[in-house]
């Protein structure tokens, strides 16, 4: 393939594509994003790929890997189209029996399909999902659905249009114009208005300007941008372009986590073919314009998602932030003015330069536009990456899409925004979810993760881990962050130690806001927020811990008590034997007893006893 | 004076990767992720030998070295186990199977056990939430990972 020259050359490559993809009745998407890929959906490929040879069936049927459908609960999925059919929790082994029956025999196999987690029921076909009734996908829209590594499937489906509309059709002010009027907001968790970002960093003149895509998503528990690059790499490349083109820049980079190897390359192997159909590089599209990408290596920092130090590492150095002004939009990458976008909101760009930004706005609510992508996870029934208008409110994910909580337990809260959000309760479920909701709640939008936790999830356990996190990953430049977080971490341990006292409840309280307000970058300054959101709304458990020393959620091992109840026992010893510390006293056929001050609340005798003698509290 | 050889061999390799590079400024991260590769680790002499090549300070390349948790001074196990402590996989029980991994191995996290089999460390979200809890040996991820599992898993990687 050569490269191509012009617009009409792109549209009449699609037209190709689209030429080539009838010729197949059946097409097969398996998914091959990490989640599935790690239970063997590459051998679910090869074995139906060698079905069809034996049945010759090549002209009929044709199987592509694809992205992410998202609904990672049930993986590895694989989907039959024309008619949608969603097999679930697919076995390599389970090829022959598609291929025969769905294919041949035009029967569904029906042990395969999804049901309906209320009524049983099997569900034909997705479009008959709740899962994915209610969502809506702008920025996903071609995961799961094309071949992430087949850049004329990207082209198919206009792919690369919105880049050659914006090179022959408008001018760069254009360009922001669309961006500004369609309110896209930031998706990697601030916030801020994206065309008003590029009008920024469009006034500042420099020999050589920067692009850079914020690909180190740090957040744990989100994996948006994960899919999206392995799913649609090219979606970013094609909106990287346009930025460059809007802010007058010529290199691209992107900044991306080296723990995420199959989204790397997937997306080096993007940028190469859109290298080679000189859709990158030199006179693109016959046009003046010159824009290319190249990939670094993140090396593990979460604070590098900021986006100074993220700047700061890409030129080699320790990820720390500096003080803002100036903004990268003046002197970034080497001093250069540098526009930073998290990969997310690239997504968004190309479909809303083809569709408008009327088209943009109508979708969400008044200041927050669009959708937004989140990856639901915890004790949830349906784990996956959802894709919602904004305004959809926090119980239709998590009861109709998410349906509801695992094993019939009960809702306690949501985390959104990962450890700079905060906890979401009952009371908030109703809560159109956008940016400016979210903070009023004391939480955040973050990058899209969603969290979900049941009765026993401890509070107090719950702010610790997030504590530990932001502890561990301080960079150490400001003073509040590195020793608040470290001295917030130690009163939060002694809590759920039962070591707390009610002075220590107050600390928290004041040590968190003096963090908040003191702190130099995001990452401080939002670190003491899952502890006040917990705080507010559970602080009948904080004060369990400190004045009952108990935990209510039966999760806090240092504040267990096990006891044994004698008239239950029968004396078999077992629970004396498997204890570690020899903490359980008693002789054969005689009631055992536990001796409070030696017991480690293991819990391994209650795990042993056959009697139920055992309990805890 | 066979492991001299394979050092001597070893360094050639980053040097020649290093000389490579177009433009040294800026580049340091990228170097180590190489050295790493190479050498598996970031002993001191690798990373003087770096800051050499790339005319930057020692210290600089040691501050570089120790903020990134990517990177590692000590040598690892044959295989590393890695049990993810993302929050999904924290709220699904990854605690009480980093906590098995920990006793049947007789280690704790970022150790290496004696034969230098296996090393074991705690890693922040691979982003397969939805196989919560995640445990990942050398690349091959491991979904819904329970305590009674664990035993096979390691029986996997030994002998």
């Amino acid at each position: 393939m050569g490269k191509i020259k012009s617009f009409d050359e792109l549209v009449q490559l699609q037209k190709e594509a689209k030429e080539k993809e009838v010729v197949h009745d059946i097409h097969i998407l398996v998914c091959g994003g990490t989640g599935c890929k790690s239970q063997d959906s590459d051998m679910i490929v090869n074995n139906l790929r060698e079905e069809i040879k034996n049945n010759n069936l090549e002209d009929r049927v044709k199987v592509v890997k694809t992205g992410c459908f998202g609904f990672c609960e049930k993986g590895p999925i694989v989907k039959f189209l024309p008619d949608n059919t969603f097999y679930i929790e697919v076995k390599p082994e389970d090829a022959k029996e598609l291929i025969t029956e769905h294919v041949i025999n035009g029967e569904k196999v029906t042990r395969l399909l999804y049901r309906n987690q209320t009524t049983n029921e099997v569900v034909p076909d997705s479009k008959h999902m709740d899962f994915y009734k209610k969502q809506q996908r702008i920025a996903l829209k071609n995961c799961g659905f094309i071949n992430p590594g087949e850049i004329e499937e990207y082209i198919r489906e206009d792919g690369y249009q919105a880049l050659a509309k914006c090179l022959t059709e408008k001018s760069t002010k254009d360009v922001i114009d669309i961006v500004k009027e369609s309110g896209l907001r930031g998706r990697g968790g601030a916030g801020f208005p994206t065309g008003l970002k590029w009008e920024i960093a469009s006034r500042y003149d420099a020999d050589v300007k920067y692009v850079v895509c914020n690909a180190d998503e740090g957040d744990p528990g989100a994996f948006m941008d994960r899919s999206i690059l392995e799913g649609d790499p090219h979606s970013v490349v094609e909106a990287m372009a346009i930025c460059g083109y809007a802010i007058g820049a010529s290199k691209g980079r992107v900044y991306i986590r080296a723990e995420y190897p199959l989204a790397i390359k997937r997306l080096n192997n993007a940028i190469m073919s859109a290298r080679e159909y000189g859709l990158l590089g030199k006179h693109i599209l016959g046009t003046d314009f010159n824009f290319d990408i190249e990939i670094t290596f993140g090396a593990g920092a979460f604070v590098c998602g900021e986006e100074t130090a993220l700047i700061h590492s890409m030129e080699g150095s320790r990820g720390e932030p500096t003080t803002k002004p100036p903004f990268p939009a003046e002197s970034g990458f080497f001093g250069k003015p540098t526009n930073v976008n998290n990969v997310e909101t690239f997504a968004n760009i190309p479909k809303i330069i083809l569709n408008g930004a009327e088209w943009y706005k109508s979708i969400g609510t008044e200041k927050s536009a669009g959708t937004k992508v989140f990856a639901l996870a915890g004790k949830i029934n349906n784990v996956g990456l959802i894709e919602v208008p904004m305004g959809t409110t926090l119980r239709e994910v998590i009861f109709d899409i998410g349906g509801g909580i695992k094993n019939g337990k009960k809702f306690k809260a949501v985390q959104t925004g990962g450890p700079s959000g905060g906890c979401l309760t009952e009371k908030d479920l109703d809560t159109p979810i956008d940016f400016d909701n979210l903070i009023a709640k004391g939480s955040m939008m973050g990058s899209g993760g969603m969290i979900v936790m049941d009765e026993d999830s401890c509070m107090p356990a719950v702010a610790k881990f997030y504590l530990e996190f932001t502890k561990e990953e301080s960079c150490g430049k400001c003073t509040p962050c590195r020793i608040g977080t470290t001295r917030l971490l130690e009163l939060l341990e002694m809590i759920c130690e039962g070591k707390g006292t009610l002075e220590h409840l107050d600390e928290l309280k004041n040590l968190s806001q003096v963090i908040k307000d003191t702190a130099l970058c995001g990452l401080g300054q939002t670190a003491p927020n899952p502890i006040l959101s917990t705080l507010d709304a559970f602080y009948d458990e904080y004060l369990a811990h400190v004045t009952d020393k108990k935990c209510p959620s039966k999760s806090c091992r240092k504040l267990l008590s096990y006891k044994i109840d004698a008239n239950q026992c029968k004396g078999c010893t077992l629970c004396s034997r498997v204890c570690p510390n020899g903490a359980i006293i008693g002789k054969v056929k005689e009631a055992h007893m536990i001796d409070l001050m030696k017991c480690v609340k293991c819990g391994a005798c209650m795990e042993k006893c056959k009697f139920g003698a055992i309990s805890m509290e | 004076m066979e492991e001299t050889e394979l050092a001597k061999e070893k360094y050639e390799q980053l040097e020649k990767f290093i000389d490579s590079l177009p433009e040294k400024e800026g580049e340091l991260i990228k170097v180590l992720h190489k050295a790493q590769e190479i050498f598996g680790y970031l002993p001191k002499e690798v990373q003087h030998f770096v800051a050499k090549k790339l005319g930057v300070p020692a210290a600089k390349v040691y501050g570089v070295v120790t903020f990134y948790s990517f990177f590692n001074m000590e040598p690892k196990g044959e295989h590393t186990i890695s049990v993810c402590m993302g929050t999904a996989c924290y709220v699904r029980g990854a605690e009480t199977v980093l906590e098995e991994f920990k006793s049947q191995l007789g280690i704790e996290c970022n150790q290496t056990t004696k034969d230098g089999k296996f090393t074991l460390d705690a890693l922040r979200c691979v982003g397969a939430c939805g196989l919560a809890p995640v445990v990942m040996v050398d690349s091959k991820v491991y979904g819904r990972v329970t305590k009674e599992m664990v035993k096979d898993i390691i029986a996997e990687y030994e002998g």
